[in-house]
């Protein structure tokens, strides 16, 4: 299979030329396929976020190039725009972006950019505020009556109206009570689902990742240290610990049980295999 | 891009241009530009860019610091140039259309530049040495006897100080927003003023938001730490003028007697 977006040898230098200048990726290779569901996890200055910028072309790359569907985003400035149509990024805190009179002129705001006839763009609004739970009596509304919560969920919309094929979501769950994270996530998976499209989840917590992606990659130091299957990555642990990044917690429990002997397989990250592994276990020495 | 500006920026060290009294580097500042105003003769201009000089290697900026600080400022001193120079009567030397140049123009219009510049250069000098909020509390200082006239001196100083905090913050929160729109699809860089004008709405308005709930939080924290104005506060870090405080001023006014001398003797 093709890949949707491939990144070659990418380094991106900040204030180069100063007494400040530093790397903030270095020689990156990665590809991106249709249809996956990718988790990108990485301590604070790993390079995540400079690295999702470069996917849809907002930063350009210091040395190496970006293909999205086989072709050079910064082949020229309109494909570059193009780009940036086709690859949705969700910033961090994305409710601080939002700025016009009603929720409806603000999901429409991208969509309109892209030059859409009047009936799409009103299409395109009502679907994604329907993906995120945003019901047609708030359309009308100042977004900045909404709640913290909705308000995120309107900048999210805003992004999903483009339809993007790759949608890039930086810690869309920050700063969220659980119940708030819980729900915002669903939705993305719904979404995935829904549309079959890509998804490049960023995010702190190796929960979230785990429970969502069928891929992980791993920043550190500014280089993808690991990258494949959550079994893979959690497979890991103790290299995943030693960089400071937590595994999540059924993986910890696992990991204890097999330091006390118990021959559990702990590459397990979801709380239903290691049930099945226990109760396995169990059954096995209740048959001796 | 917007993370590249430099004006006046402090570039931290430790000299004795760092280590002088904010207080004092005010003075000196505000000395040197009424020497450089008095100045009317090759010997005066060397004397004051000898001290320029001298002061600027001392502080171990740089030249080329200074230079690349006199940058936005390049098209203020080619106007001031252009206007002494076709605007001052004397011996003419070329003329076309309405326009004349006369040898004292050129003088002129040179004197005017090379005074601009050291003018600049000496204060970028004060504000790469000082840091802004060291520069604040001098002016709160030096503008104390004022109190007594009932103006709001600390109030300005405050607010001054809070001001030159937030710069850097509302850039980087401009450049954010700024990356947020693009990859909705805003488009800044083409189309006619009006238009650019226009696509300025989604980065002004977020941004104004951010502001004014930065302000506010501000408030709060600051009123939570019983903050009530200038009656009775202390300082940490109270100024005290050293030896070095005092040559240095008597340095900057013997040199601005100097010229001053120099001047009325007719060198």
């Amino acid at each position: 299979m093709e890949p949707i977006l491939r990144v070659e040898n990418l380094t991106h230098t900040y204030s180069a030329g100063t007494p400040f200048q530093r790397n903030a990726i270095e020689h990156i290779d990665f590809a991106v396929y249709p249809g996956e569901y990718i988790g990108v996890i990485g301590h604070t200055g790993s390079g995540k976020s400079t690295f999702i910028q470069h996917l849809n072309g907002l930063l350009k790359p210091t040395e190496g190039k970006i293909y999205f569907s086989g072709q050079d985003i910064w082949s020229s400035p309109k494909v570059t725009h193009e780009t940036r149509f086709h690859v949705g990024l969700v910033f961090q805190y994305p409710e601080y972006q939002l700025f016009e009179e009603t929720v409806y002129k603000d999901i429409s705001f991208g969509p309109m950019n892209m030059g859409l006839s009047e009936e799409e763009v009103d299409r395109r609004v009502r679907e994604a505020a329907g993906f995120v739970g945003i019901q047609d009596a708030l359309l009308e509304k100042s977004p900045f009556e909404l709640s913290g919560g909705q308000k995120r969920r309107v900048a999210i919309a805003g992004v999903l109206a483009m339809e993007p094929e790759v949608l890039i979501l930086d810690e869309p769950t920050a700063g969220l009570d659980p119940a708030g994270c819980e729900s915002i996530l669903s939705e993305i998976g719904q979404y995935h689902r829904a549309k079959h499209n890509t998804i490049l989840l960023v995010s702190h917590s190796m929960e979230e990742i785990a429970r969502n992606a069928g891929r992980i990659v791993v920043l550190d130091n500014c280089r993808i240290l690991m990258d494949g299957t959550p079994r893979e990555i959690f497979s890991r642990a103790e290299e995943l610990t030693r960089i400071g990044l937590g595994v999540p917690e059924v993986t910890r429990i696992a990991m204890a049980l097999r330091a006390r002997g118990l021959p559990v397989d702990s590459a397990v990250y979801t709380q239903e295999e290691l049930k099945e592994q226990l109760l396995h276990l169990k059954g096995g020495n209740a048959a001796c | 891009m917007l993370k590249d500006i430099t004006l006046g920026q402090y570039f931290p060290g430790n000299t004795l241009a760092h280590r002088l009294d904010p207080r004092t580097k005010l003075m000196m500042v505000i000395i040197y530009i009424v020497a450089l105003f008095c100045a009317k003769s090759f010997v005066s201009y060397g004397i004051l860019a000898l001290f320029l000089v001298v002061s600027v290697k001392i502080s171990k900026v740089g030249f080329r610091a200074m230079i690349r600080g006199m940058k936005p400022l390049i098209v203020i001193l080619i106007f001031t140039a252009v206007l002494n120079m076709f605007y001052t009567p004397g011996r003419e030397i070329a003329s076309f259309w309405i326009f004349r140049v006369t040898v004292e123009g050129i003088w002129a219009a040179a004197f005017m530049v090379l005074r601009i510049a050291m003018l600049i250069m000496g204060t970028f000098l004060m504000t790469y040495t000082t840091s802004p909020i060291a520069l604040t509390d001098a002016i709160e200082n030096l503008l104390g006897p004022l109190k007594k006239l009932h103006v709001p001196v600390h109030e300005l100083a405050m607010m001054m100080s809070i001001a030159l905090r937030f710069i850097p913050t509302l850039i980087e929160e401009t450049d954010k927003i700024m990356s947020a729109q693009k990859a909705r699809g805003a488009d800044f860089e083409t189309g006619n003023l009006f238009r650019r004008a226009k696509a300025m709405v989604p980065i002004l308005v977020p941004l104004f938001i951010s502001a004014i709930r930065r302000a506010d939080e501000l408030a709060t924290a600051m009123e939570c730490r019983c903050y009530h104005g200038g009656e009775g506060r202390t300082k940490l870090h109270v100024l005290r003028y050293q030896r070095r405080d005092f040559l240095c001023i008597l340095l900057t006014t013997v040199i601005t007697a100097a010229v001053v001398i120099i001047g009325r003797l007719g060198y």
